[in-house]
């Protein structure tokens, strides 16, 4: 089937980039896919939105209703130490890292109103719909195949199966966000990342959680450092007070971590227990988790963004503004210039050429701004840890808040997150305490709170280049971290005298949470994510 | 919004019966919010023919209770004049498994409940039951109700053309209101509590023990 523009993903980079099409012409055919069971049930984002993406979109979206209510009102950094923490003051800090003007939100809620606004404008959206494959025509991305369904575990069509249907676009827009499965399989084929810095990431991991009303101060937005991660790893946690006497709790740990017996799902637990955090939580309930990869190598990790064809937009590309701690506002802005620049081609009767307008708009218009003033935050914490970031990070982003120009120039990031994993041999295992049950949760009951669901009678969607590799190399390389860096439990390695090797590498693939880890960290790059059937995956509430 | 899993296999039941020319028309009923709508869609792409959407609640939270339900599908069959009427044994939501026999009632239908097979000849149905004891065949005549259980079928997948060409089949809204049923509830809720903890089991050294704390619970 033929549209003007497909679109797969309907976060906020999708839904902007469609809901924009439609503003500029009306006529359009623009046609949004989603592999989530509903629009928001794959979102999950801190988050504070900074409205200059919304604003630009839909600038009367108080009056219709957008679920951005809960503005900031309260903005801390704070060091953490095993048992103590000490405040950041706010003066030091360059102004582009506050937040007054900016919002609490569920990024979920905010796309499942997006998905309103565009279907009220004429955008057909199908939720349950994975996009699978490209469709290729010679060089030309023409369309993506979608809404394969039914397939045995061995890939043979069961007795429900429904093949996939070819959904072609004039241009195709890939907004599955960080690590999306389309987007790497662009960013390979046509060698995207060439004279770029490779993409780093951090996994996010989240709480929602109902806290005693009396320890609740709507509005508050605090980010942590240092404990417990110290030099282990770059992260820190974030606490906002959201409405509904909910608070979102998170924490990100950089995924270019050296030590393979690092454990960031356990990392996180263990940070609840703090005596400040434990104060804020006691008395309260968990009552939703899920986790995602965040990308994080900023403006030198853009990759070229273009193809004949096709355009990736949004966290697919890579958008997040670290020391900010937001992407969501650039995501919005890249779904406007990438709608801005296919309605104009499109009018000009073109189709299925390179939208360089649009690459050009990503890198001097707006994204620019916002991410190339702060490019050198994440290299300098990388290589000179976390104090050194503040110190010679925050000052690289004054002097170009002030003058433009940043004296630090640019610096690179270094190998790539999987690459930046050491041998096991050079460390021991990390003796991390048992979970409470009250502050902290055992892996596999907090999956259960991200209801995520799989058809177990399908193939398994996590791909292994090579099914040998997890025994024979990862294990005694490496201590096959897949058991640990999975914030869902879907990797173990079990014990098994009856196979030469003495081990199996076991994939529960209906825990898994669609979070792309595996797919980043790997140390062999051995683990493809590869989409299920549409529908599966986590049915996040209001994440 | 997901369809209630036994109206799923319902509404398969009903697209079989359909193809093998038993039925000649599927029209699909939902009593609920707007956002049914959805789920209406979703059961004319699988195959039914038109749906009603019987917008009844503001909020997906307020419940609508099965009589007010079996009222609003009582005064649809007098207008629809249905040979059968399919519906799932329950809603997963509240677990009421109440609705089907409700209506019957109401009608004066037979009704042939948990429905693990259904064979339809002229008139009559022979419907075979999941029951506690195993299996029980019961011959009913049309029109009746007959409520799905798990085992009658497998739902079909809605395709993604099938739901494209859904958009163009008949979906009319009402209210409960042009029904002239009024849905306020009529039950209370007494009381909600989350089962109580396990507590830690003990235990015993010798089998004399175990007898001896046995008699001291008075279960021997």
């Amino acid at each position: 089937m033929e549209f003007d523009v497909v679109i797969v993903g309907a976060g906020p980079a999708g839904l902007s980039a469609a809901i924009r099409c439609k503003q500029i012409d009306p006529d359009l055919n623009v046609v949004v896919l989603e592999k989530g069971s509903e629009v928001g049930a794959h979102i999950l984002s801190g988050a504070v939105l900074d409205p200059v993406g919304l604003n630009a979109l839909i600038p009367d979206w108080k009056d219709k209703g957008a679920p951005v209510k809960t503005a900031v009102t309260s903005d801390s950094f704070v060091v953490l130490g095993p048992a103590g923490s000490a405040r950041i003051p706010n003066w030091p800090m360059p102004r582009l890292m506050s937040n007054p003007g900016n919002y609490i939100v569920s990024m979920g809620n905010v796309c499942r109103w997006l998905a309103e606004q565009a279907e009220e404008l004429g955008v057909e959206i199908f939720p349950g719909m994975a996009a699978s494959e490209l469709v290729m025509e010679g060089d030309r991305v023409a369309g993506v195949v979608a809404g394969e369904m039914g397939k045995n575990p061995d890939g043979t069509p069961g007795p429900s199966y429904e093949p996939g249907m070819e959904l072609r676009g004039k241009y195709v827009m890939i907004a599955e966000g960080v690590r999306g499965s389309l987007a790497k399989q662009l960013i390979e084929k046509y060698d995207l990342s060439a004279g770029h810095e490779p993409q780093k990431f951090g996994i996010g991991m989240k709480e929602i959680w109902e806290i005693d009303p009396a320890k609740h101060k709507e509005g508050t937005v605090v980010h942590t450092m240092g404990w417990p991660l110290g030099k282990n790893a770059g992260g820190g946690s974030f606490i906002y007070h959201a409405e509904n006497n909910q608070v979102f709790i998170g924490f990100v740990v950089h995924l270019n971590y050296e030590n393979p017996y690092l454990y960031p799902y356990a990392e996180f637990q263990r940070f609840k227990h703090h005596p400040a955090i434990a104060e804020l939580l006691e008395g309260g309930k968990r009552v939703a988790y899920g986790a995602r990869a965040i990308s994080e190598g900023g403006w030198q990790s853009l990759p070229k963004m273009t193809v004949p064809g096709a355009l990736l937009l949004g966290c697919s590309a890579g958008m997040v503004n670290v020391p900010r701690i937001k992407g969501n506002h650039n995501a919005m802005l890249s779904g406007i210039a990438a709608a801005n620049a296919a309605a104009a081609a499109i009018a000009a009767g073109r189709e299925g050429d390179e939208l360089v307008e649009y690459e050009q708009d990503v890198r001097t218009g707006p994204i620019a701004h916002d991410l190339k003033r702060v490019r050198n935050v994440k290299p300098a914490w990388s290589r000179t840890g976390m104090v050194g970031s503040l110190m010679l990070g925050g000052m690289d982003m004054w002097v170009a808040s002030l003058f433009n120009r940043n004296i630090l120039r640019t610096w690179k990031h270094g190998k790539t997150d999987a690459a930046a994993t050491r041998p096991a041999k050079n460390y021991r295992p990390i003796d991390y305490p048992k979970p409470d049950g009250k502050l902290s949760f055992d892996r596999l009951t907090n999956v259960a709170f991200s209801f995520t669901n799989h058809e177990e009678s399908q193939p398994c969607h996590l791909k292994l280049k090579d099914p040998t590799v997890p025994i024979r190399v990862n294990l005694p390389e490496y201590a096959e971290p897949a058991q640990r860096y999975c914030p869902a439990g879907v990797y173990e390695v079990v014990e098994d005298k009856s196979v030469p090797e003495g081990a199996r590498f076991v994939i529960n693939f209906q825990n898994c949470v669609h979070c792309k880890t595996c797919d980043i960290k790997d140390p062999s790059q051995n683990i493809v994510w590869t989409t299920p059937q549409g529908g599966d995956g986590p049915n996040y509430p209001n994440m | 919004m997901s369809m209630n899993p036994f109206d799923e296999i319902a509404v398969e039941e009903a697209i079989r019966l359909k193809e093998k020319g038993v039925a000649t028309e599927i029209v699909v009923v939902s009593v609920g919010v707007k956002q049914a709508a959805e789920t209406i869609r979703t059961a004319l792409a699988m195959g039914a023919d038109r749906g009603i959407l019987v917008v009844a609640a503001d909020d997906v939270h307020q419940d609508i209770e099965p009589l007010a339900v079996a009222k609003i599908l009582k005064a649809i069959v007098a207008e629809e004049q249905p040979g059968l009427v399919l519906m799932g044994k329950q809603a997963i939501d509240n677990d009421m498994n109440a609705t089907g026999q409700m209506l019957a009632a109401l009608l004066g239908w037979a009704q042939a409940t948990q429905a693990g097979a259904i064979e339809v000849a002229g008139d009559k149905a022979s419907v075979t039951r999941e029951i506690d004891g195993g299996l029980q065949v019961i011959e009913v005549t049309l029109p009746a109700i007959v409520t799905a259980d798990l085992r009658l079928n497998e739902p079909r997948y809605a395709s993604l053309p099938n739901i494209m060409k859904a958009k163009k089949k008949e979906l009319v809204e009402k209210t409960a209101g042009d029904y002239g049923v009024d849905v306020s509830p009529r039950l209370t809720v007494v009381k909600t509590a989350e089962p109580e903890g396990r507590k830690a089991g003990v235990k015993v050294a010798s089998v004399d023990e175990l007898v001896s704390k046995l008699k001291a619970a008075g279960v021997i």
